[in-house]
């Protein structure tokens, strides 16, 4: 009946993993709780959770981001705790078989679950108001990719209490993840979650480009895009490029598993190094998925807070599209230990430094945006300037182990560890945050307290450098990655130092909920009525602060490159149209709720070999396809009278803005 | 050294350097920072020197970050400030041409190293190498030294000046086999025969892993390479394990394979020279087919035997 399920799955022995459940839950019930009590399940279910207005489905992808952050960092700092217990000889609180699921959980949920979303979130909020578009291509198919994503992290967070993850580390390697090695559900949950994230990314992927290639405001040329939106565009070309492949990859890992085939085996003519190319084909790109975007975040942030154009945009598309490219052609550095012959290593050691070139030009362009500015320190520069110091590390680290002969030490050691924190967290999570701050008064109207903001910045900035430097010499010190447990004296101090760094890291977190709650309370006072809070550059500050369904109420007609400050200058701005057309928007459905649901239960079912519930799961999601492919009522109009109420409202807000100031 | 330090503690200035050197020593110690063979020391001064031309770049972007910030901050006034320049042919030129400069003669450097320091390429000496076969079990190594006629888990000897020639296989899933102070690691897979070339040029006893992540018993798969002052300490050695009495045979082997954690050094006298070709055959299914010799034949024979390799221990604890 419930195939491999029983209740011996719930690990009623392990007080960590119940007081962890006990708490999440208790937080669950007192969230489901304020819900009932303040009567908010309708405006929840018909404003936010059907909705496919691409600002609510980006800012509820980014909710998920940061509860997923909250998860991994949990994990971190769980591995760091650990670490520094245990030392010379001592085991410390986590046995190998809770450990080693830990720091697989860790990466992917902070890969998968937590970057990957932010950044997601943040194109769906930013990337159709910059090209001056009133949703995506594809708005339900948005609202589908998102419970997709729900979908697959819900199965990892259920993993916890229900069975357990894999004890792999996050890249899953065979022989190791095949049955022989790994007979439990764990490998199970971190296929379909990735399976089914995987496919959801994919669709965004391709609404996306389909967006900005059909959806541009009138006038707006490819080249004259703003550069966020530019280095999406080059990270969603990565995306359909790369994703089939890890969607390919794990299909056969899961038919090996499943039905006994024998892809990646050691047995019966298997080979798992196929699956360490085809992994990384998927794994290198991915990076540069995660961190382009980021590249843009700054590139926006850098040219508005300087108050100059960016220097060199043309040059920074062609950067990014170079290395979008070469990304696609490094894969083997992740193992040149796996015995390639001395040409193949070096021609992957070398086009992995030559990535250097495009991001080193990308550095100075942001320099040289700089240069001859007026840089106001507000908390987004702050990311920003920690980011090109910080990254500019990373990257020569990075540079470093991309030389055959020092990759030999340096694989799989603490070092490797500190050059990927130190260009994923200085590169794509400080540039997320910096853009959360930059877009947060767009999104709802008020921005972020700014001095909270900067002390979260510190505590990150300096933790980062306490966590994550210590790993770059225990690496020196010939510590491995994924130990969980050491006896080495000389090591101690430096696990001490890094712990030390993830509690500064705790606090910057801390003081960013903090931020936020500071930041909803006094809403009133951290007002913005102008719609334009930082004096932007682009067409999402021309439109009111948080923007009406529609966007847009005149599509507005580009002729630069930072087009809203052209139209500022020109004085046409805010222009008010003699008439108003009326606007043809997506009715909000419940369709994607649907299908993510069943695909939930499809998942589950496939991993604990529940096949009822399987069919179940199928049945529904073809018939919530079907439901929705067959339902007419899916669009309305929005009449002149209520544009022009709406926007005569923004009008006279903006008007008191500016005789108060 | 100590009456160094009193008679200088007025007037030197940096004395405090000197009494911190211990500290910053034994800071490196026992990694791959303090090489005690030359492939090791030829890729210590190979990260030194990639860092240093890097540098080059990266320390002047990150003082321009540092000053360009402070200089046109938006309460400097006096600044310059030019909010639509946004292009430069010349700084473009310079921003592409430096880096690819650089880029360029570390290539030149990688080209090289990466043949020079090519796991695969024997060393150069005149002395006669040492074969080691190496296999990755569920989480041990065993040492096979073919010539010898001896084996040994998680114990690995042999004399300083002297090649060592390793021939690396798993019977279990993916390990790296890692000695940080003698060189670089290549990965032990299953059906696989990778190979690696070290020498240690200082006696002394290091600390070899498993650099990749191989499940439950992966944090007490450490083994203790000894690096002999003379080939008659080293002879000794092998006497040692000759004479240890248990023999490695197949049934021998099997027993070994069944998982365990946290194996101290065991030895050996080899009952089986074919043992680390039957490993390797395990793995590839079809092969014995091909069986012509009476050699392939016994080699066919004793793969099938060892096909029965148990996966899990006999009673998992359940978990």
């Amino acid at each position: 009946m419930f195939g491999k399920l029983t209740l011996d799955a719930i690990p009623f022995h392990e007080p960590i993993v119940m007081g962890a459940l006990g708490g999440a839950g208790l937080i669950g019930l007192l969230v489901l709780a304020a819900i009932t009590k303040y009567r908010k399940w309708g405006y929840l279910w018909t404003e936010w959770l059907t909705s496919v207005d691409h600002k609510r489905i980006g800012v509820m992808y980014i909710a998920v981001a940061l509860v997923m952050l909250l998860r991994g960092f949990a994990d971190a700092l769980m591995m760091r705790t650990q670490l520094a217990m245990a030392t010379d000889g001592a085991m410390g609180v986590f046995p190998p078989s809770h450990y080693d699921q830990v720091f697989t959980a860790h990466g992917v949920i902070m890969i998968i679950f937590m970057a990957m979303p932010f950044m997601t979130g943040l194109m769906n909020i930013v990337v159709p108001q910059q090209i001056g578009a009133r949703d995506v291509a594809f708005p339900f198919l948005n609202s589908l990719s998102f419970y997709l994503l729900v979908a697959a992290a819900a199965l990892v967070n259920l993993s916890l209490g229900v069975g357990n993850f894999a004890r792999t580390g996050w890249v899953a390697y065979p022989p190791l993840a095949e049955l022989a090695f790994s007979p439990d559900v764990g490998v199970d949950y971190y296929t379909w979650a990735l399976q089914i994230s995987g496919i959801g990314t994919t669709l965004t992927a391709v609404n996306f480009l389909v967006t900005v290639l059909r959806m541009r405001a009138p006038g707006m040329k490819l080249m004259q895009m703003p550069i966020f939106t530019w280095t999406c565009t080059w990270a969603n070309v990565l995306i359909v490029a790369s994703f089939p492949i890890l969607t390919g990859a794990l299909a056969m890992l899961s038919l090996d598993r499943y039905l006994d085939f024998h892809f990646f085996t050691a047995e019966a003519g298997g080979n798992a190094m196929m699956y360490l190319n085809l992994f990384w084909a998927w794994g290198h790109p991915e990076v540069y998925i995660l961190v382009l975007p980021a590249f843009g975040i700054f590139s926006e942030v850098v040219s508005t807070f300087t108050g100059k154009r960016l220097f060199g945009h043309t040059s920074m598309i062609i950067a990014s599209g170079v290395i979008s490219v070469l990304g696609f052609m490094v894969w083997l550095h992740h193992f040149f230990t796996m015995g390639s012959g001395a040409n193949v290593n070096a021609f992957f050691g070398i086009a992995t430094m030559v990535i250097s070139v495009p991001t080193g030009v990308k550095l100075f362009n942001w320099l040289f945006t700089i240069f001859r500015g007026r840089l106001r320190f507000e908390v987004p520069i702050l990311w920003t300037l920690g980011f090109m110091v910080t990254f500019t590390i990373g990257g020569m680290t990075g540079v470093l182990m991309a030389v055959p002969g020092a990759d030999f030490v340096l694989h799989n050691s603490l070092f490797l560890i500190a050059h990927f924190h130190n260009t994923i967290i200085g590169g794509a999570v400080f540039g997320y945050l910096a853009g959360f701050t930059y877009w947060f008064p767009k999104v709802f109207g008020f921005r972020l307290e700014p001095k909270l903001g900067k002390a979260a910045f510190w505590f990150w900035q300096i933790g980062f450098y306490f966590a994550f430097m210590p790993l770059y010499i225990l690496g020196f010190l010939g510590m491995t990655r994924r130990l969980n447990h050491t006896n080495n004296p000389a090591w101690d101090i430096w696990l001490y130092v890094a712990l030390f760094g993830a509690l500064l890291i705790a606090c910057g977190i801390g003081c960013q909920l903090l931020q936020l709650g500071v930041s909803i309370w006094q809403r009133k006072k951290l007002v913005d009525q102008t719609g334009d809070p930082w004096n932007g550059h682009t067409l999402e500050w021309s439109i009111p602060s948080p923007p009406p369904s529609y966007n847009f109420a005149v599509l507005p007609q580009v002729q630069d490159i930072d087009a809203f400050t052209d139209m500022k200058e020109k004085g046409t701005a805010y222009a008010k149209p003699a008439s108003y057309a009326p606007i043809h928007m997506p009715r909000n459905t419940a369709a994607g709720v649907w299908i993510g649901g069943f695909t939930l239960a499809l998942g589950f079912a496939l991993i604990w070999h529940i096949w009822w519930l399987a069919i179940v799961g199928l049945v529904g999601i073809v018939g919530s396809m079907l439901a929705r492919a067959y339902d007419d009522d899916r669009d309305f109009y929005i009449q002149p009278a209520e544009i022009e109420a709406t926007e005569r409202a923004a009008a006279e807000r903006r008007a008191l803005a500016a005789t108060s100031a | 050294m100590n009456l160094m330090m009193k008679r200088d503690r007025h007037c030197h200035p940096f004395r405090w350097l000197l009494a911190l050197a211990p500290v910053l020593l034994a800071g490196c110690q026992g990694g791959i920072l303090d090489p005690k063979g030359q492939v090791a020391a030829d890729e210590k001064s190979l990260i030194i020197t990639a860092t240093l031309l890097m540098l080059l770049v990266v320390v002047p972007v990150i003082v321009m970050t540092l000053v360009f910030a402070w200089k046109y901050r938006a309460s400097n006034t006096k600044a310059v400030y030019t909010p639509k320049w946004a292009h430069s042919n010349k700084i473009e030129a310079v921003v592409w041409i430096v880096p690819i400069i650089i880029v360029c003669c570390l290539a030149v450097v990688a080209w090289r190293t990466t043949h020079k320091l090519d796991p695969y390429r024997p060393l150069d000496s005149d002395k006669p190498p040492v074969n080691v076969q190496v296999v990755a079990m569920n989480w041990k190594w065993l040492f096979i030294y073919p010539d010898l006629g001896i084996a040994s888990v998680n114990e690995l000897a042999f004399p300083k000046d002297t090649p060592v020639n390793f021939h690396i296989t798993s019977d279990a899933a993916m390990n790296s086999f890692f000695i940080p102070q003698l060189g670089g690691q290549i990965y032990a897979m299953a059906g696989m025969d990778t190979q690696l070339h070290l020498i240690a040029n200082e006696a002394g006893t290091y600390h070899g892993m498993s650099a990749n992540y191989s499940g439950g018993g992966f944090s007490g798969m450490k083994f203790n390479a000894i690096a002999t002052n003379t080939p008659e300490e080293f002879q000794a050695w092998v006497a040692k394990v000759r004479a240890s009495g248990s023999k490695l045979d197949a049934q021998g082997y099997l027993a070994l394979a069944v998982p365990s954690e946290n194996n101290p050094a065991a030895y050996y006298a080899l009952g089986e020279p074919l043992l680390f070709q039957a490993v390797l055959h395990k793995y590839m299914a079809g092969r014995q087919s091909l069986a012509a010799s009476a050699e392939d034949i016994r080699l066919a024979e004793l793969t099938r035997v060892l096909c029965q390799t148990p996966l899990q221990p006999a009673a998992a604890p359940k978990e």
